[in-house]
């Protein structure tokens, strides 16, 4: 069978799985459309949570990005799974303790404030539209390469797909499909790699085929010390030395860690478990289950970097195989025999340089690059996914109750019923998923790219207010709000000038203490710290009922419900 | 609880919480960022040290750092459940609940 008619296959069967759960599992109740009951058990919250998090940017772009930024990568790996070890041992108890549906919710109670709800609304609702612009642009890749159609249509179906399962279930419905969505997509990142392994390395574990000799028909060598020799001969960077500055790695890494333990769809998860302990529980799984993909990645994009050279580089361009072209037509390689000789010369040097690969095809690439079956190929379809509409359904979700809930529930319009409020949290999903395709379609830059801002975001903003609010009792509104407008701002600021205003100024020596926009947000966190600590030292104690309020949620036992 | 053992379980809490953070930016921050050059001076199999923290084995230990937290909290719970069980037979209503 064809790739394509693996991929129709793989593709109908998932789809109607994720339908088929969300039909069984109809939100009733606003409880139940927010925190799906509040009874998720650890494991299966763990997974959700998994699958919540690992989107199109890293079951997609990940590794492809890594591959070409060699050590430099580490960022992604690190920041992605550090910020678990803030959000288990920071957050997820404490918030799970105070037992209600959403950020904002949190901030608004503890800091005894409607503006300081409505800043939060406004943080978590920019946050998710940035992140969720990326999910559907990954989307929109994916359908159009595989499924040929255009990216627009691509991006469409996508749509489609989230708009059912996350209005008819909401948080119930989207923890279930997350649930097989995870399975789905870790099953199709593993598979391809195992294969790529054992075929390079002859080591069936990636995690140590990475580090191993690779077999006498790829060379002999331990793989790395080949890639690097690869790297050098060719003129790129050598693969396991850093290029960044060592101060932009580190703040990027600290932007990415502090932005997963704010981003408000992880957050909210972990209102879905019946107590603390199994808040505690289900981030120890949510890790372990991320952790399988995180160390699986760079182990690929080493494998993968390896062979893109070795196929391509020197290859007659009328010989190429046939993903090469594929991938040609949608525009995502591109060749320029700029002498003319017929072959393909893939160089570092941009001189003499004649091809240029997207990074976000990389690991879409691979099973073919590597001449896998046509199932594995057709696989990695569906991972991919899978992997970009469960982050979809989740962000939409954060949206929605953003919108429902915070604002006009718990603001603007108290008064409406259990039955108005569900309405319009599926109403504001629907006007989400449109806006998000929109942005899908017209978008800006790399899927990982875009989706890091929203990191940055994240972590100047709700990141030190949430932490602030459990670690330090006399934490006020004045300091929590003035601190999340200026860490927003200052991140917000410095993003828009570089890749909006000004994306010619965007190189080193332009940066600020040479820290990069996607690096900003660990600056963004350290400046709402500071001025929240400041200002609330000139400013009144909280009355002491949020100061009770404080001391329970630091006291497990029976959750509090008010 | 009692205000005395709900301070103490909360010292304990955050002593844990912080040895925890400790080990997680010396790994992270530490051996995968700042000393990063100088432990690929160290090799391993087919792995320069420093490369293998930077891009496996900090993930690694991060999983090890919240499975060592969910156990050690979980213990502190159940101590701290039992005594506050006791208390309230001997000395009623000084729940804080």
């Amino acid at each position: 069978m064809s790739v394509q008619i693996w991929t129709y296959l793989f593709i109908f069967l998932s789809f109607s799985l994720y339908i088929g759960i969300a039909i069984w599992s109809r939100a009733g109740s606003t409880k139940e459309f927010y925190v799906a009951g509040g009874g998720v058990p650890p494991l299966a919250n763990g997974m959700a949570t998994a699958a919540d998090w690992m989107s199109a940017a890293s079951f997609i772009s990940m590794a492809g990005l890594i591959s070409f930024l060699g050590r430099d990568g580490t960022f992604y790996l690190m920041g992605w799974t550090g910020g678990y070890v803030l959000l288990a041992l920071l957050l997820a108890p404490y918030l799970r303790k105070f037992g209600k549906f959403t950020v904002p919710d949190f901030i608004g109670d503890r800091y005894y404030s409607q503006s300081a709800r409505l800043i939060a609304v406004f943080c978590a609702i920019a946050i998710s539209f940035v992140y969720v612009c990326g999910q559907m642009q990954g989307a929109g890749i994916v359908f159009s390469r595989f499924l040929e159609v255009d990216f627009t249509t691509g991006v469409l179906i996508g749509m489609a797909i989230v708009f059912f399962y996350a209005v008819l279930g909401g948080m119930k419905g989207i923890t279930y499909t997350q649930v097989a969505q995870y399975c789905v997509l870790i099953f199709a990142f593993m598979v391809p790699a195992i294969f790529i392994s054992i075929l390079m390395t002859g080591q069936p574990i990636p995690q140590i085929g990475f580090g191993s000799e690779l077999t006498e028909a790829y060379g002999g060598g331990y793989l790395l010390d080949r890639l690097d020799g690869l790297s050098e001969q060719l003129g790129f960077d050598t693969y396991t030395e850093g290029q960044r500055s060592t101060q932009d790695v580190f703040f990027i890494t600290a932007a990415l860690m502090f932005g997963t333990a704010g981003l408000p769809h992880v957050i909210i998860r972990f209102f879905t478990v019946p107590n603390v302990r199994d808040a505690r529980k289900s981030a120890g799984y949510a890790l372990v289950f991320i952790a399988i993909l995180y160390t699986t990645a760079p182990a690929v994009a080493a494998f993968a970097r390896t062979n893109l050279i070795n196929t391509v580089n020197n290859a007659e361009y009328v010989a190429v195989p046939e993903w090469f072209s594929k991938w040609e037509d949608t525009g995502l390689i591109v060749f320029d025999d700029k002498n003319n000789d017929g072959r393909i010369q893939y160089v570092g040097d941009p001189e003499i340089n004649e091809l240029n690969v997207n990074r976000d095809i990389m690991v879409l690439a691979n099973p073919e690059i590597a001449e896998l079956p046509n199932w594995v190929v057709a696989l990695v379809v569906a991972g991919a996914l899978a992997a970009a509409l469960s982050t979809a359904a989740g962000l939409l979700l954060v949206i929605s109750t953003s919108v429902a809930h915070d604002m006009l529930k718990r603001t603007f319009m108290p008064g409406i019923s259990e039955k108005q409020e569900l309405l319009y949290a599926r109403l504001s999903i629907f006007v989400a998923v449109l806006v998000a395709g929109y942005y899908g379609i017209n978008a800006p830059a790399y899927v990982a790219q875009v989706v890091a801002f929203a990191f940055g975001l994240a972590a100047a903003s709700f990141f030190p207010a949430i932490v602030l609010g459990i670690f330090q009792k006399s934490m006020n509104k004045e300091g929590a709000i003035a601190g999340m407008v200026v860490g927003f701002s200052i991140t917000a600021s410095y993003i828009i000038y570089f890749k909006i205003i000004n994306p010619a100024a965007d190189s080193a020596d332009n940066w600020w203490l040479g820290i990069s926009p996607e690096g900003i947000g660990a600056l963004g966190t350290l400046a709402n710290l500071l001025v929240a600590l400041a200002v609330s030292r000139f400013t009144p104690e909280p009355p002491t009922e949020v100061q009770a309020i404080v001391e329970n949620i630091r006291l497990p036992g029976e959750v509090v419900t008010s | 609880m009692s205000d005395s053992s709900a301070h103490s379980y909360w010292k304990a809490n955050i002593r844990l919480v912080l040895s925890l953070l400790c080990v997680w930016f010396f790994i992270s921050f530490g051996c995968g960022i700042l000393f990063v050059d100088a432990l690929d001076n160290i090799r391993f199999g087919g792995f320069k040290l420093g490369f293998w923290i930077a891009q496996q084995g900090s993930i690694f230990v991060f999983v090890a750092l919240i499975l060592i937290y969910i156990r050690a909290m979980d213990k502190l719970d159940d101590k701290y459940n039992l005594e506050s069980s006791n208390h309230s037979e001997s000395t009623p209503k000084e729940d804080s609940q």
